[in-house]
């Protein structure tokens, strides 16, 4: 991540004096960290009302009784998180959350995983195994159904809006199965 | 397709509403003290995220207002073009991995060009692209910056190949179906 950020302002920097343009450099930096934080901002009302209704869940018991119901699926996947831990049903929501295309419910259930698997992690500040797995899972689209894209076809009158859901789907799998084989062979390497 | 699993989205969002709260106060949760406890936590996370996102954003903010995308997207051009990857579509490849909504736009773009459109193979093949495809790096700072994560060993590495799967596959499956 270091090299990424060096480099992409090296790159702007270049680019910006090449163009003759270097005011566009600052000012993109700004704009980028302007939008940053609206970002963060405007999470914070969907993110207090899903965080909210976990927890009732948990004690309720609802979240034990998915952990436990998933655990055949995930214990190969997640070697290192017990059974029945907190942290598989909130990996689970938020699987579950970005298949059916529910953004704002999937960012919420996302972090509580990563909250979850961080207690298990013996070097805070440095992602384990399971995480970096959780997150190759989730920077492959896992939605089923490509609602945007498929709207935005049909009000640019596409003859055939949803012509593109087999495709999407079939570059979709490849790339989630790509994401947890590089996770899992990567992890003996990168330590 | 569209309307029935929208339908069927919503619907789970009004059962998670109710039926969470409903079953925990059956259960004998003090449902209400819960979910403000949990609630609690919104905030902090958020507030938690903030020097993650401005990091990244500020970079690729620079790196987009310099033009280097789309220097990147000129220099890389006379390769894809011949593989299948359009000049139309490359920048939205390139955008991806930083921006969902800049992709997004960058469709936009195509579908509204005259001689593209939604049912051009430009058109079709950018829309597998952005539907397979996720904005890693927000995601790895969104879900990093909430634990305060800073070394993400090969989590970056695995996003972006997944990423550049979902682009190879995709340039497949419509070269494929659609050229």
């Amino acid at each position: 991540m270091n090299i990424v950020f060096v480099l992409l302002f090296v790159a702007a920097a270049i680019a910006g004096a090449v163009k003759g343009d270097v005011k566009a450099v600052g000012q993109g930096a700004f704009d980028g960290a302007a939008q940053g934080v609206t970002l963060a901002i405007g999470l914070i009302g969907v993110m207090a009302l899903w965080l909210g209704l976990l927890r009732i869940a948990e004690k309720a018991g609802l979240v034990d009784k998915l952990a436990r119901a998933v655990r055949p699926v995930f214990r190969p996947l997640f070697p290192g998180v017990p059974d029945g831990h907190p942290a598989i049903s909130a990996m689970l929501l938020n699987i579950a959350a970005n298949m059916l295309g529910l953004g704002n419910a999937a960012t919420p259930f996302g972090i509580k995983a990563m909250e979850e698997l961080d207690k298990l992690n013996p070097t805070p500040g440095t992602a384990t195994n399971a995480q970096v797995l959780f997150l190759a899972i989730n920077t492959a689209s896992l939605q089923l159904v490509p609602t945007t894209v498929i709207a935005l076809r049909a009000s640019a009158h596409s003859n055939d809006p949803a012509g593109i859901l087999l495709p999407t789907l079939g570059s979709t799998c490849c790339a989630l199965t790509v994401a947890i084989i590089s996770a899992k062979l990567l992890e003996r390497v990168w330590r | 397709m569209r309307p029935a699993i929208e339908i069927a989205s919503t619907w789970i969002v009004l059962l998670l509403l109710v039926g969470i709260p409903l079953y925990g106060w059956v259960r004998g949760v003090k449902v209400y003290e819960a979910f403000v406890e949990g609630a609690k936590e919104g905030f902090n996370v958020a507030v938690r995220i903030i020097p993650f996102l401005v990091a990244i954003l500020a970079a690729v903010g620079a790196f987009r207002g310099a033009g280097a995308m789309d220097a990147l997207a000129k220099v890389l051009s006379p390769i894809t073009g011949p593989l299948g990857l359009p000049a139309e579509v490359l920048p939205m490849a390139v955008v991806r991995p930083f921006s969902g909504s800049g992709s997004l736009g960058l469709l936009g773009n195509i579908f509204a060009t005259p001689g593209l459109g939604p049912d051009s193979y430009a058109g079709k093949l950018g829309s597998i692209l952005q539907g397979s495809t996720e904005t890693t790096f927000y995601v790895l700072s969104v879900y990093c910056g909430s634990v305060g994560i800073v070394r993400y060993r090969h989590a970056l590495a695995a996003g972006l190949m997944a990423d550049f799967t979902g682009l190879t596959a995709s340039v497949i499956i419509a070269r494929a179906l659609f050229r």
